[in-house]
C-alpha cells in the first residue's frame, strides 16, 4: 500500500517541484546568508560600543586594570586552559576567553588582548571614559586630565571634555585648511613646476641653444613658481604653528598620563555617556566618514573613498570602451560574416575566451598594452619626460582596456543573440522600402537588439567589477596618491593608478599587520563593493527595462 | 465599392462574382505591360522552384496569383523586388523587366527598385515605432526631414490606406499597439508613402479576422487606380473578389494565366479545373 502510494507520489511529479524549489531555497538562503553575514559584521564595527573597566588578575601577579571593548568571546576546553597555566575548578570543562580592544598601541605595545574570563573581576563602564580616534596607532582610550594650550592648562575636571571638542573642532579645520594648500595649492605650482621641466627637457631634445629665448621664458616662469611656493610654505608654516598650539592629557588604564597633541586626534567621545539615538548619529557619521574619508595607517583605519572612487571609474570606462567594441564585433560576426565553418570557429574562440582565466589576461596587459604600447605611446609623445614613464607604466587606461578584452566576449555572446532574435519580418519589412543593409542595420534591427546588448553590458560590468587579479598587474596600487580626476589639465587623468575596492580587501585583510584591527574593515568593504555591484546593475537593468519597454509588443 | 461589401456577405459565396460584375471585358492585348516575365527560372540550391514562367502585368490592374501551398508562388512574386537575393542559395535565369528594363541588370540599384516596386507581407511587421515614424520610414531613407512634407504624406498614405481616421489622434503612439488589421492597413500606408509604381502583396490577410480581410480588399480595389497590384493569395473567392487577372501555379510552373472571369468560369487547363472546384489543393 505504502509503495504504491510513494510511486504515484513520484509519478505525480511532486518530487520535482520539492527538488527544484530546495535548489531555489538553498541558492537564496546561501546568497541571503553571505550578505548577511557581511552586513553584520561589516556594519557592527561602525557601532560606538560601551567602554568597559575591569581589573585582571593573573594567578601570582598583581592585578591590572583593563579598558577596552569586547570584541570576541570564545569558549575553550579546560584542557587546552591547563596548557595556558589556567586551572579550572574540578568538573568544569571549558570557560570562556575574551578579545578585547584594550588600544594605546603606543603605549602597550598591542591593542587587542585575550582575556580569560575566569581571572577578570567585575566589569563596570564609567561615563567618563573617553575613546579618541587618531591619526596615527589607533584607538586610544582613557579619562581625560586636563586641556593644554603650549603648556599652560586651560581646563580640567568637569568643563574639559566640552573646552576639549571645541578645540578638536578647530584642529580639524586647520587641517582641512592644510590639507587643501598642500593638495590644492601646491600641487597646481608642482604641476607647473614639472610642465617646466619637460618643457625644458624638450628644448634640449631639439636641440635649442642654452641662453635663448625661450630658456630664459622658462626660467622667468620658473621663478614666479618658486616665488608662488616660498610664500604658501610660509602660510603654511603658521597654520602649522597654530595646529600644534593645543595638547590634552589623558589617563591610561594603568594610570600613567599620557600628554597627546590635538593635531593628532581625530574624533573624541565618551561611549558609556550616549543615549541610543546618539550613539545612532555617531554611528551614521563613522559610515559616512569610512565612505567618504581617505584611507589612514596602511589603510586599516580611516576611509575608502579613493577605492570606490577607483572601482567606478575603471567600470565605467571599461563601459564605454567594451560596448561599442563587442556590438560592433557581433554584427560583423552576425550580419555580415558569411556562416561557415571560418565564423563557426571565431565564434567558438569568442566563448572560450570568457573561460580564460583573469589573471591570464592581467599578464596579457601588462605585457602587451603596458610595456609594448604604453612604452611606444612613450617614445612617441612622451619623449621629454623619459626615462620616467609616462602610459608605459600600470594605470586606469591600461587597467580599464584589459578587462574590457576579459568582458568582450558577453558582450559579444550577449548582442548576438539579440540580434538573431530580431524577427526576419522587420528586416525584410525595411529591406522593401528601399533601405540598404546599413540603413536597416542602423535605424531598426540595432535599436531593437539594444536591451540584449544592455544584457551583454550588465553581464560585463558585474564581472569586471568584482575582478582582482589581472588589476594588480594593470594599475591597481595598494595607496594612490591622487585621485585620477582633479581640477589640473585635463582633468582626467588615465594615465595614473589607483585603489580598487577588491584590491583594498585583499590588502587590508591579508597585506597589514594589525589583523584584529582590519577584520571588520574587510567586511565593511566587502559590503560596500557588493552593493556598488549592485547600484551598478540596477542602473544597467533600468536602462534596459526602458529600452525593453519601446520593443515590447515586438516580441511576439 | 458598395458591390465588394455585398460579395463579402456570407450569401454571396459564388465564384462568378467579383470581376465580372465590373461590366467590360479585360484582355490582355488592351493592356499597358507594367512587369514583364520571360523564360524565368529560379532554383533554391539544386532543387529548381520556377520552371520557365512566362507572363505580363498589366498596369493597374490588380494580377492574383493563386495555386497550392509550395507551388512558388510566394517565391515569384518575392522576385519582382529581388527579396531572393537575400537568400544565398538562390539562382536564377531568364528575365524579368520592369517598364522594359531587366530588373536583375548590373547597373539596377536593389535599394532604388524595392522603392519603385514595394511589398507587403503575410503577416503583419510595423515596426517598433510610433506610427508615424512607420509611415515616414521610408522618406527618411530618402533624406526627407522637413517636418510639413512628413506630416502631408503620412496623413496622405493613412488616408489612402483608410487607417487615418482610426489613429490620427494617436499618431505618436507605438504601432505595436494596434490591431493586427490596423497593422496590416499601416504597412500598407507605409508601402504607399514612398509612391511605388507596383504594390506587390504577399497573402495580405491570411493571418486576419474576416472583418479586417474585408478591409484590406476594399483598400486593394481603391488603391489599383494608382499602383499595379500584385497578389498572393490561398483564398480562391479573396482571388476572385479582387483581382482582374489570375495566374494558376502548380509545382513551380505557370500553369494558366488569364482574366480572372475567364479563368474562373471557362478554365482551360483541367488542374485549373480541379483546383478552382477544390477538388485538390
Amino acid at each position: 500500500m505504502s509503495e504504491k502510494s510513494f510511486s504515484s507520489w513520484v509519478n505525480s511529479g511532486a518530487p520535482w517541484v520539492w527538488l527544484n524549489a530546495g535548489a531555489v531555497s538553498i541558492s537564496l538562503v546561501m546568497v541571503v546568508g553571505l550578505l548577511g553575514l557581511i552586513a553584520v559584521r561589516g556594519l557592527s564595527h561602525f557601532w560606538p560600543a560601551d567602554v568597559m573597566e575591569v581589573s585582571y588578575t593573573k594567578p601570582g601577579m598583581q592585578s591590572e586594570m583593563i579598558i577596552g571593548e569586547t570584541i570576541d568571546v570564545e569558549v575553550v576546553p579546560a584542557a587546552r586552559l591547563k596548557r595556558a597555566g589556567v586551572d579550572l575548578p574540578e568538573g568544569q570543562e571549558s570557560a570562556e576567553r575574551i578579545l578585547m580592544k584594550v588600544g594605546n598601541r603606543d603605549q602597550f605595545g598591542m591593542d587587542f588582548r585575550w582575556f580569560n574570563s575566569p581571572w577578570l573581576g567585575e566589569a563596570s563602564f564609567p561615563e567618563e571614559i573617553i575613546s579618541i580616534e587618531r591619526r596615527e596607532w589607533g584607538r586610544f582610550y582613557g579619562r581625560l586630565v586636563s586641556v593644554k594650550q603650549q603648556g599652560d592648562v586651560v581646563a580640567s575636571g568637569d568643563n574639559a571634555y566640552d573646552e576639549l571638542q571645541q578645540r578638536i573642532r578647530r584642529s580639524n579645520d586647520l587641517i582641512v585648511e592644510i590639507k587643501q594648500l598642500e593638495y590644492t595649492e601646491i600641487g597646481k605650482i608642482n604641476h607647473g613646476i614639472d610642465a617646466i621641466r619637460l618643457e625644458r627637457r624638450k628644448l634640449e631634445l631639439d636641440g635649442e641653444l642654452l641662453g635663448s629665448v625661450k630658456y630664459v621664458e622658462l626660467n622667468q616662469s620658473e621663478k614666479q613658481f618658486d616665488r608662488a611656493y616660498k610664500k604658501l610654505q610660509k602660510q603654511l608654516a603658521d597654520l602649522y604653528a597654530q595646529l600644534n598650539r593645543d595638547q590634552m592629557i589623558v589617563k591610561m588604564s594603568d594610570g600613567r598620563d599620557v600628554e597627546m597633541p590635538l593635531a593628532k586626534v581625530v574624533l573624541i567621545h565618551r561611549p558609556n555617556k550616549m543615549g541610543i539615538f546618539e550613539k545612532i548619529g555617531f554611528y551614521g557619521h563613522a559610515v559616512w566618514a569610512f565612505v567618504s574619508g581617505d584611507p589612514r595607517e596602511a589603510n586599516t583605519e580611516g576611509g575608502v573613498f579613493p577605492a570606490i572612487f577607483g572601482t567606478v571609474m575603471m567600470v565605467m570606462i571599461m563601459a564605454v570602451l567594451v560596448t561599442p567594441f563587442g556590438v560592433v564585433a557581433a554584427v560583423y560576426l552576425k550580419e555580415y560574416a558569411t556562416q561557415g565553418p571560418i565564423i563557426r570557429l571565431i565564434r567558438i574562440a569568442v566563448n572560450n575566451l570568457a573561460g580564460v582565466p583573469s589573471i591570464v589576461y592581467g599578464v596579457f596587459g601588462l605585457g602587451f598594452f603596458v610595456y609594448f604600447l604604453g612604452g611606444n605611446i612613450d617614445e612617441l609623445f612622451f619623449q621629454a619626460s623619459l626615462p620616467a614613464p609616462t602610459f608605459g607604466t600600470p594605470g586606469l587606461m591600461w587597467a580599464s582596456i584589459t578587462l574590457a578584452i576579459l568582458t568582450v566576449p558577453v558582450v559579444i555572446v550577449a548582442t548576438e543573440e539579440g540580434l538573431s532574435r530580431i524577427p526576419r519580418a522587420i528586416r525584410e519589412g525595411s529591406l522593401a522600402l528601399g533601405a540598404t543593409k546599413a540603413e536597416t542595420l542602423w535605424r531598426t534591427v540595432l535599436p531593437m537588439a539594444a536591451p540584449a546588448m544592455m544584457t551583454g553590458l550588465i553581464l560585463a560590468v558585474a564581472r569586471a567589477a568584482g575582478e582582482v587579479a589581472p588589476l594588480m598587474m594593470v594599475g591597481v596600487v595598494k595607496l594612490a596618491p591622487a585621485l585620477a580626476v582633479d581640477n589640473i589639465a585635463p582633468y582626467l587623468h588615465l594615465d595614473r593608478q589607483f585603489m580598487h575596492l577588491g584590491f583594498h580587501i585583499y590588502d587590508v585583510g591579508f597585506q597589514s599587520p594589525n589583523v584584529e584591527a582590519a577584520r571588520p574593515l574587510v567586511y565593511a568593504t566587502a559590503l560596500l563593493l557588493v552593493m556598488i555591484i549592485i547600484v551598478l546593475n540596477i542602473a544597467a537593468i533600468g536602462i534596459r527595462n526602458r529600452l525593453r519597454e519601446n520593443f515590447k509588443a515586438s516580441e511576439s | 465599392m458598395e458591390a465588394v461589401k455585398q460579395q463579402a456577405a456570407p450569401t454571396a459565396r459564388a465564384i462568378d462574382i467579383g470581376s465580372m460584375q465590373r461590366g467590360s471585358k479585360l484582355n490582355m492585348a488592351n493592356e499597358d505591360i507594367c512587369l514583364q516575365v520571360k523564360d524565368f527560372n529560379l532554383f533554391y540550391g539544386k532543387k529548381q522552384a520556377l520552371h520557365n514562367i512566362n507572363m505580363s502585368i498589366a498596369k493597374n490592374r490588380v494580377t492574383a496569383f493563386i495555386g497550392p501551398s509550395g507551388c512558388g508562388k510566394s517565391t515569384l512574386l518575392r522576385c519582382f523586388n529581388r527579396m531572393n537575393d537575400l537568400i544565398d542559395s538562390v539562382n536564377i535565369n531568364g528575365e524579368m523587366l520592369l517598364d522594359g528594363n531587366n530588373l536583375n541588370g548590373p547597373s539596377v540599384n536593389v535599394a532604388d527598385l524595392r522603392r519603385q516596386v514595394g511589398m507587403v507581407f503575410q503577416k503583419p511587421n510595423p515596426f517598433p515605432k510610433s506610427i508615424y515614424e512607420n509611415v515616414a520610414y521610408g522618406l527618411r531613407l530618402q533624406g526627407v526631414n522637413d517636418r510639413a512634407t512628413l506630416d502631408n504624406v503620412v496623413e496622405k498614405s493613412l488616408k489612402a490606406a483608410a487607417l487615418w481616421d482610426e489613429v490620427k489622434d494617436r499618431l505618436n503612439e507605438s504601432a505595436m499597439g494596434m490591431s493586427g488589421g490596423q497593422q496590416q492597413r499601416l504597412v500598407i500606408a507605409r508601402a504607399i508613402a514612398i509612391e511605388p509604381e507596383v504594390l506587390l502583396l504577399d497573402e495580405p490577410a491570411s493571418a486576419l479576422d474576416p472583418l479586417s480581410t474585408l478591409k484590406i480588399e476594399e483598400l486593394i480595389y481603391e488603391l489599383k487606380d494608382k499602383y499595379t497590384i500584385v497578389i498572393v493569395t490561398h483564398n480562391m473567392q479573396q482571388a476572385a473578389r479582387v483581382s482582374d487577372y489570375t495566374a494558376f501555379m502548380y509545382m513551380g510552373e505557370l500553369i494558366e494565366f488569364g482574366a480572372t472571369e475567364e479563368l474562373f468560369t471557362k478554365p482551360t487547363k483541367k488542374q485549373t479545373e480541379d483546383y478552382i472546384t477544390g477538388r485538390y489543393g
